[in-house]
């Protein structure tokens, strides 16, 4: 390899997606006159806030070898709960906040002690926390969607400004993120626990409390997303967040992190929820369906994984 | 030396990953004869068989077999010219017959290709078995035989093969005494019939009993041939550790109060009633066999494994050990076996995988932790791109580094070290041997699990030896020999 395309190389591996998020944005802006403005920017922003809240928290999950499936059953939950106590007149607002957090985090910890303590894969684990936290949605709900929210509540879904709430939770949580997994040594045992749990207990780390701590976050996450989600529809709906798990895990390998574990950042998770949410703006602004939409959003996570495989190859 | 050997290597040279594994061996195989091939574990003897056997192909030198020169390639070519390898563990087809075994890859067949002459195997079985004077059934199962008839079997079919050439790898290890007499039969009988047999060993009294020559090698050279009639134990041990048996690597140390006691530690099944004292400056070394829970004992002091039953003190205050954390608390630090399992994070640089096990703050301040890294590059001589190589990207010499300073990051009173040079080159096992001396004489208490007899030989001030899980005998480095260490090792 000459020192040319090595620099080429390394540009590639560390800045590959930030590189084709800008060539896209530029292709769109041309594209389409509509794409480049600031309404439609935040409306990108508004968009994607909700899938990259939930994959910066199940990035936690991912890096220490594990994954979380009921992260869309657990949004609703969340939102359901937060609706019950969000009625005008009821509460103050940050009961329901705290109340519909603490849930997704009680899932979270219930899916960490499965893991950790039950030694049950974290597939199955999460996979039964998907269908049983629908279905206490369901009771929560007693089946049917919870409305009439305070506009305090409901507040949360909009904008200060022209800039949404949504994306400003996003931001505030991903740099918390990004602090905890580079500055803290709590990041550094998360990375460890994921490269070799072996070596990460022989080092004098305890496993499964990081692991507890990944899940539960990851289930606290999981709340915020469903309490913004409830208060941007103005409904806890017990149906909401269907598949929401698949769209975070797509944005966070798309990101570059690996599904064994280990190797990950939340700078890649962003750009890979952006990545999705841009495409997806494009193809709406261009008409495209949401039947095609589909296929590329498809071929978009197989195809970036592919790329990162084999750029790391040569 | 005869004027025409059977088999002539010349200026042998062979690397793996940049690292010498042999260099400018040569080597005279005479037909007739058995020729001892001793050394050091890691001295080159395996590769140079290999060669031989044709599973590694030299980079540099020639070998001629039968005066012409040749170039196998694989395990098959080297069987075709007659030259058979019986290796230490039998790859036998346990479900087959005794005379399948033998026939296997040469079947005889009648009436048309591929139908087998069961009768004409068995009957060649029976000739073979018989001129070496082994009663063996050729129709019995192989799984029915034991480990030296099946060993028996193993050379019948080199020379069902027409080998001129068997290179024995360590053949004894599993055999009794009375198998090993017969074995010594076998051989004789195999030198009449003008087979030059290669033997290895590191049993000194075996190679006395059977070698008419002995070649010791030594760090990947070839370092003396000679006449087994003319060469004696205590040079012998010489020409392999390259120094005076008695003359130590350690400076005997003065040790002094004890830090390590262990009473009476069990885990079933693993290992039983062990008990030692580990003073304040000692290297205390552990010999035995593969699986004699010498591991175990190391784990279990450690935390991976706990022992059931036992106490285990440190500084004289009984400590409980559950897990790898506690034992950190108390001042025990391990370099494991398994580095790739226990001991780094593969994918985690050379900086991050020293911190490790040694990060005392929550926030982690960046340039103390490269100045760290950088410091103990320089130490230990890591040989990396930098502090933020993965460590995966290292050889196995650089790793077991890594594992070593990151182990003593954590500032242990008590330092054990498991197989610590095991599958790592030459000058990086030199250089982690005096670092070990040299922890010594700071006042570090050392475990040494080692299965390199001269090793623990030239390094401990003290050594146990663990037979099925259990302490057979502390013996006195400079008052024992390896034989003594076997005899105590050696399952009865």
């Amino acid at each position: 390899m000459t020192k040319e395309s090595g620099i080429v190389a390394t540009l590639m591996k560390s800045w590959g997606l930030a590189i084709a998020l800008v060539a896209i944005g530029v292709a769109l802006s041309f594209a389409h006159p509509g794409f480049l403005t600031v309404p439609n920017l935040l409306n990108v922003a508004r968009q994607i806030s909700i899938n990259g809240i939930l994959a910066v928290g199940v990035t936690l999950v991912l890096l220490t070898g594990g994954v979380d499936l009921s992260l869309g059953s657990v949004v609703a939950l969340a939102g359901v709960v937060a609706a019950g106590m969000a009625h005008p007149g009821q509460y103050p607002v940050a009961v329901p906040i705290a109340l519909g957090v603490a849930a997704g985090a009680l899932c979270g910890a219930t899916n960490g002690l499965m893991v950790t303590c039950g030694r049950v894969p974290s597939f199955i684990a999460t996979l039964g926390m998907m269908t049983a936290a629908r279905g206490l949605a369901l009771v929560v709900s007693k089946g049917r969607p919870v409305s009439n929210l305070s506009p305090e509540f409901t507040r949360l879904g909009g904008d200060v400004g022209m800039v949404p709430i949504p994306a400003m939770v996003l931001v505030g949580i991903a740099l918390v993120t990004f602090v905890v997994l580079s500055k803290l040594r709590l990041g550094r045992y998360l990375y460890a626990v994921g490269g070799n749990a072996e070596a990460a207990r022989a080092s004098g780390i305890n496993v499964g409390a990081i692991q507890m701590f990944a899940y539960t976050a990851c289930g606290a996450l999981a709340g915020v997303a469903g309490v913004v989600l409830a208060a941007r529809i103005t409904t806890g709906q017990p149906n909401a967040g269907v598949g929401y798990e698949l769209d975070a895990i797509a944005a966070v390998v798309i990101g570059g992190t690996s599904l064994s574990g280990g190797v990950g950042t939340v700078g890649g998770t962003i750009l890979g929820a952006l990545l999705v949410g841009v495409i997806n703006n494009g193809l709406d602004l261009m008409n495209v369906s949401s039947y095609y939409q589909a296929i590329v959003k498809g071929v978009i996570i197989v195809g970036a994984v592919w790329l990162d495989r084999n750029r790391g190859k040569s | 030396m005869l004027p025409n050997p059977l088999l002539q290597l010349r200026n042998v040279s062979k690397s793996f990953a940049g690292v010498k594994a042999l260099e400018e061996v040569r080597l005279d195989v005479e037909a007739g004869r058995v020729h001892a091939l001793m050394g050091e574990n890691g001295a080159g003897k395996s590769t140079l068989m290999k060669i031989l056997g044709g599973l590694h192909q030299p980079d540099a030198g020639e070998i001629r077999f039968k005066g012409r020169r040749i170039h196998h390639r694989s395990p098959h070519d080297a069987l075709r010219l007659g030259i058979a390898m019986i290796h230490q563990e039998l790859l036998p087809f346990r479900d087959l017959s005794v005379a399948a075994n033998i026939g296997m890859g040469r079947e005889a067949t009648r009436w048309f290709p591929g139908w087998l002459d069961h009768g004409a195997m068995n009957r060649e079985a029976t000739t073979l078995l018989s001129r070496l004077g082994v009663p063996i059934e050729p129709t019995r199962r192989m799984r029915e035989l034991g480990v030296a008839e099946m060993q028996t079997v193993e050379i019948v079919k080199a020379l069902a093969h027409e080998a001129s050439v068997i290179i024995m790898d360590e053949p004894t290890t599993a055999l009794s005494e009375r198998e090993v007499a017969a074995l010594f039969d076998v051989i004789r009988e195999l030198k009449q019939r003008g087979v030059a047999v290669i033997y290895i060993s590191h049993k000194m009294d075996e190679i006395f009993r059977i070698a008419d020559t002995i070649t010791v090698m030594r760090d990947g050279h070839h370092v003396a041939t000679r006449p087994a009639a003319e060469l004696a134990e205590r040079e012998l041990i010489r020409l392999m550790v390259g120094r005076d048996p008695a003359q130590r690597a350690a400076v005997p140390g003065n040790p002094g109060a004890p830090v390590l006691e262990v009473r009476g530690l069990t885990l079933p099944g693993r290992f039983h009633d062990v008990s030692f004292t580990l003073r304040r400056g000692e290297i205390l070394g552990v010999g035995g066999l593969m699986g004699a829970g010498r591991t175990e004992v190391a784990n279990a002091l450690y935390g991976l494994a706990p022992a059931t039953v036992g106490e285990i003190r440190v500084a004289g205050k009984t400590v409980r050990i559950a897990s790898p954390a506690d034992a950190l608390k108390a001042g025990i630090a391990l370099v494991t076996e398994d580095r790739k399992r226990f001991g780094l994070v593969p994918r985690m640089s050379v900086q991050q995988n020293l911190s490790l096990a040694s990060m005392r703050t929550r926030w982690i301040d960046r340039r103390a932790e490269a100045a760290v890294a950088d410091d103990q590059i320089r130490k230990f001589s890591i040989k990396a791109a930098g502090r933020d190589q993965p460590v995966v990207n290292l050889s196995g010499g650089n790793q077991q580094k890594v594992v070593i300073a990151k182990a003593l990051l954590t500032e242990p009173e008590i330092l054990i070290l498991d197989e610590p040079t095991r599958g790592i080159d030459v000058g990086a096992k030199a250089e982690i041997h005096s670092l070990i001396s040299r922890l010594a004489r700071t006042g570090k208490a050392i475990l040494v699990i080692s299965s390199e007899l001269p090793e623990l030989l030239s390094l401990s001030d003290r050594l146990l030896v663990m037979r099925e899980g259990e302490v057979t005998a502390e013996l006195d480095p400079l008052h024992t020999s390896q034989e003594e260490i076997m005899s105590f090792a050696m399952p009865l």
